[in-house]
Order: C-alpha cells, then structure tokens, then sequence
C-alpha cells in the first residue's frame, strides 16, 4: 500500500501540518512518497528527502504554482495518483481547498480532517464541530485524506536520504489570476504549534487593549489567538481565529481571556492539554471546560499578569 | 448573469447537539433545523448581486428530503427568484451532492455557483471544490470579501496566513466563509409570499444520479467530556498553579 503526501509549504519551509500528515501515514504501513508544488521547489524538497521514511520527492516546479493553486495541485496529484492507494494532505486551507477537487477527479469520497486511523480503510473523524466523533469506513479503491494536524505528532527532518525527482508541472489554467496576498507574518510562535496559546475575545474590548494580551503572550513565548467575535470586531486579523471556521489548537497551555465559550470556539480547542479562563461571568460555558477558571476582570487580570511575568521569568520548576 | 446558490438543511448551529446512546448517530428528530449559516451568507451575497443590478436571478437548490422545502421557504423570503428541491436523502455525501450540482449545472447554465464553505453538520468543507473540479471551473474559496469586474468574480479568501486575493473566470464556484456579510432577516409579508410560492421538484434519477455510499458511518460517539476543573481566587493562584501543579506555563 503506497502513500502520496502533499507538501504544503510556506516560505519555503515544509508545513508542520504536512509533518503531522506524514506521522499519520505511518500508521498506514507503507511506503511514503512526497511531492512539492513550488516555483522553486529546491529548500522545501531538501527539507522532505531528509525526513526518515520518505522513500522519493516528486518535484513539480512551474511559475503557475507559485501560490499553489487548487487547480494546478490538483492536476500534478492527479497525474501521479494512480500509482497510490493514499493520498494525503494536512487539512490546512492548502489542504481543504486542494483535495476535493483532487478527489473529484479520481471520484472517490474525501475522508475530510481525520483525527484517528483504526485501520487500513476506517477513521476516526469529528463532525458537527468537534462535539461527536465518527467512526467511517471507505469503500472507495482510492484513498483522498485530510489530516488535522492537532491529533498527530509532527516528525522531525533527520535521517532520511529521499531521490529527489521532477515531473511534469502541468500548465496553467489561466481560471484563476493571482492578485496578490497580504499575510499577518507574526512575530512570535506560531498558533497551531505554539505550546502556550493566549486567546482574547469580545470581551476584551479593543484593539489597544489587544496589545496587552499580546504582550503578555511575548513574555510566555505564546501565540495569540482570538475568537471570531474579537475578529469581527476588528481587535486583530482572521488568521488569529481558533475554532470550528478558524485555527485548530492543541496546546499544552490554553488561556481563554473574555471568551464566553461557544461551541463553535471549543471546537478549535477542546484538545488543549490544559485550558484556563478568565471571565467576569461565574457563569460562561467556558468554565465548564476550563481546569483552572477566575473571575475577574480581564484588564486588571493581565496586567497583574505581565507584572509577575515580569519580575518572575524564570521557570519555576528549573529554578527549584 | 444567473447565479445558483447551494443551501442545505442542518442542525441548527446554537443546538448543543445528543449522540444516540447506541452509537448510530447524531439525533435530529425534535431538534431546531436551520439553513447552514455559511449558506444564508451564500444567498445574502447572491441577492445583493442581483439588487445591484449586477446578476438577473438568484436559484436556490437544496437536495434531501421534503423537510428541506423549509429552507429554500427562507430562500425565497430572503429573495431568490426561484427554488429547486431536488429530492434525495437527508445524508448523501459531498461527491454525490457536488455530482447533482453538476447535473443542475447543465439544465440551469449558470454564471457562478455560490456555496457554503463547509456544512456544520459533516464539517467536510468538500463540495464546493468538487464542483469546481467536475465542472472544470475555477474557485475561490472562504470567501470574506467579493465584486465583479469585466467578468470576473475579485474574491479575497481567507487563508492560514492572512489574506489572499484571485480573479476568478465566470462560470466560476465561490464558497464563502462568515465575514462576507451579515444575512438579512426576511420580513413577514416576504415569509407569507413564500409560503404560497411554487417550489420546482426534481428527483435525483430525474437527473441521472445514483446516490451510492462510499463513506459508511460505523459509529457516532461522543468526544472524551472535559469535567470542570477549580476556581482560583487571582492571578498569583493562578500562576501558581498553572506553574507547580500543572506544569504547563514557566
Ligand atoms: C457557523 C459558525 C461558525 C463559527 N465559528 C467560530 C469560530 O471558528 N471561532 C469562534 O470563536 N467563534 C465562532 N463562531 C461564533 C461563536 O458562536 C461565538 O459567537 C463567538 O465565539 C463569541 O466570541 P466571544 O466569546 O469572544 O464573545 P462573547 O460570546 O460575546 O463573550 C464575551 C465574553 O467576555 C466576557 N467579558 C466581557 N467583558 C469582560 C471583562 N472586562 N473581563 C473579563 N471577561 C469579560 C463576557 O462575560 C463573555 O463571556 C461561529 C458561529 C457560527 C454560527
Ligand atoms: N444536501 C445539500 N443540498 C444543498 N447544498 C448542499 C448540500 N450539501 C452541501 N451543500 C452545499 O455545499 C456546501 C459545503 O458542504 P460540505 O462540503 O458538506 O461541507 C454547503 O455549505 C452547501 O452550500
């Protein structure tokens, strides 16, 4: 059983969601194959080859898939398809954008943001934001996969030796024009890998006040991360959402500031390893999933916050 | 230009949603139903287009059973000119939904297809874009900003990083996410000529689709239950915690 893994990649650099995707297909036992889709596919297929267990990187390199468009992936993981029985892909807004059109064309039902392999054609996937998990089976001969990249460890670059080898890139679809991208680049970790994620919501009432969040976030090595009302509100920009229709988080330290709790803010973090919140409502939903809650305000709160962090940067359980 | 919007019938987002003890699925008999959020967000951005002067008719399709008749009654309110319920059953999977699109495609001929990013009950995130394969169309998806211009849908997506900008080629496929705009509510009187306003029926053999289940649900079950933990008093108890007891914050 052979496995196709798309390399996302982003300035270069592979994906940590395609990492997670590839310690996924791991537990499909059988040999991996990647391919990158760049116009220069170089770093990013250096990186891949590196990686233990990846037998060979395909590289498509084409000025047309610079921003790696659906159209055009999706052409390339068609013309290498059928000699796979996966192909897989982490369920970024690359990936979910890519892979229906891909398994439109070689018909097979996409298995959307796996959270689980029980075994060869079974998986585990959440539905209906997260609040119950189901259990399906593909009866497809073709496997087309999105992975979520919380519920699997990423793997390392080392020790690997993959051939590296072009093919065709395919040309353009003229359908689509690029105009332009305007990305956030944030200083500091990132979201969906950071270990301590501070998230503001409505509640924390401006965009001025945003910046104490996030300073306090700079003095733990945190991401920022929001709910859609403070994203609608203007507080900070989109790609800060966590959610069901935003980021999936799974860090080891989630605090949830002025957070009311939605389902569909949960969704994007139930999988914390540990989740705290302040609120000045005793009684939002978030407390029902919080380890440590505190009721208080939140202005006051992070301000006293960033006073200890201040005075107290070194690790505690180092210092002992 | 003629522009067909998606909609479909799910569980209403506030619903905090029961799996049935026996593990077959999730239960939605006495549950609020409601058109998926992203496809009211859908059909808001359509009718503007055609307030504007900018597309002649707004067609909402719905596929799944006669309750679904319901949602494309708000379609209407909302202003579509026309309503097609395809009937199907209430759980066909986004290929034979997006293969139904594209037999609809090809009595309807529109300019662009509008859809929902995702449908909050699958969470699949999967039509649009298999549309858009099947027809050999262009897409833009999560869509929060969107004009025409000399015959191209300017679409800004929201993506991992930020934002990105495309001009998409009509016939095109957009799938829109929350921000693109806030759906009106309909007014009484436009409910009320809803009511009484014909509904096109079609049947998927009508259209030469044969709903074939590639995808078998085995189980539903509820995510692992996060229990409450303990209320701190401040911020150094807090911290404190978070420090020594759970270890998670230097
Ligand atoms: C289809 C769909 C998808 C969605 N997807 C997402 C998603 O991906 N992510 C997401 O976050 N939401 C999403 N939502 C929206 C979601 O339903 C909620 O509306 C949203 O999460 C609320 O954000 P909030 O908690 O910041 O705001 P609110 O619910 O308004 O809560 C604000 C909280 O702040 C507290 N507060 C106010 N002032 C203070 C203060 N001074 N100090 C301390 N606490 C204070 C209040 O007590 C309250 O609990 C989605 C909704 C729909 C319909
Ligand atoms: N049964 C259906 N009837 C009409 N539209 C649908 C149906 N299923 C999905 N859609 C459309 O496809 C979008 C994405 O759904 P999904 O791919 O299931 O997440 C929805 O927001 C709708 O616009």
């Amino acid at each position: 059983m052979s496995i196709l893994i798309y390399a996302e990649h982003d300035a270069g650099q592979l994906s940590s969601a395609t990492r997670s995707a590839i310690t996924c297909a791991q537990a499909l036992d059988g040999p991996i194959d990647m391919v990158v889709c760049a116009s220069d596919c170089a770093s990013v297929a250096t990186e891949a080859a590196q990686i233990a267990g990846i037998r060979q990187v395909f590289t498509a390199q084409a000025n047309h898939l610079a921003t790696q468009p659906p159209e055009g992936v999706a052409w390339v993981l068609e013309s290498l398809a059928a000699n796979y029985d996966y192909v897989l892909a982490g369920a970024t807004s690359h990936g979910k954008n890519i892979f229906p059109r891909l398994a439109a064309r070689l018909d097979v039902q996409q298995i959307s943001d796996i959270s689980g392999v029980i075994d060869a054609q079974t998986f585990v996937r959440p539905i209906y934001a997260g609040n119950a998990l189901a259990t399906v089976r593909s009866h497809d001969a073709q496997r087309v996969i999105t992975v979520r990249a919380t519920a699997f460890e990423p793997i390392a670059t080392g020790g690997g030796d993959a051939s590296i080898s072009p093919i065709e890139p395919g040309s353009d679809s003229a359908l689509v024009e690029h105009l332009g991208m305007q990305l956030s680049g944030g200083e500091g970790p990132e979201l969906t890998t950071a270990d301590i994620v501070i998230s503001g919501g409505r509640g924390v009432g401006s965009q001025e006040n945003f910046a104490l969040v996030k300073r306090v976030a700079d003095r733990l090595s945190a991401a920022v991360g929001a709910s859609r009302a403070a994203v609608d509100a203007g507080y900070i920009t989109n790609d800060y959402q966590v959610g069901q229709t935003g980021k999936m988080v799974a860090p080891k330290l989630y605090l949830a500031v002025g957070i009311s709790g939605a389902i569909q803010h949960m969704a994007g973090m139930r999988e914390s390893q540990v989740i705290a919140a302040i609120n000045t409502d005793p009684e939002a939903p978030i407390f029902e999933v919080a380890d440590y809650g505190l009721v208080q305000d939140l202005m006051g709160a992070l301000q006293e916050l960033d006073g200890i962090l201040a005075e107290s940067p070194t690790p505690i359980g180092e210092s002992a | 230009m003629k522009v067909l919007v998606a909609v479909k019938r799910v569980v209403d987002a506030y619903v905090k949603i029961r799996v049935a003890s026996d593990g077959s699925g999730v239960e939605t008999a006495n549950t609020k139903m409601s058109m998926n959020p992203f496809d009211e967000i859908a059909l808001e951005a359509a009718i503007r287009l055609v307030e504007s002067g900018q597309a002649s008719e707004v067609i909402a399709v719905s596929i799944g059973p006669d309750a679904v008749q319901e949602q494309l009654r708000t379609a209407l309110a909302m202003g579509a000119q026309r309503a097609i319920h395809i009937d199907a059953s209430a759980d066909l999977e986004p290929l034979t939904v997006a293969k139904t699109l594209q037999a609809l495609c090809a009595r309807e001929t529109p300019d662009l297809v509008i859809l929902g990013k995702q449908a909050i009950d699958d969470d699949s995130n999967q039509t649009g874009q298999m549309l858009g394969a099947l027809q050999g169309w262009g897409q833009a998806t999560s869509v929060s900003a969107l004009e025409f211009t000399q015959g191209k849908a300017v679409a800004t997506r929201e993506i991992d990083g930020g934002l990105e900008r495309l001009a998409v080629t009509l016939p095109g496929i957009i799938s829109v996410d929350l921000r693109l705009n806030d759906p009106r509510h309909p007014k009484l009187p436009d409910i009320m000529k809803a009511k009484r306003a014909p509904i096109e029926a079609l049947t998927l053999s009508d259209l030469g689709i044969t709903a074939n289940q590639r995808l078998e649900v085995l189980e539903v079950r509820e995510p692992p239950t996060r229990t409450p933990g303990v209320r701190v008093d401040s911020v150094s108890e807090l911290i404190e915690k978070l420090r020594n007891e759970a270890g998670v914050m230097p």
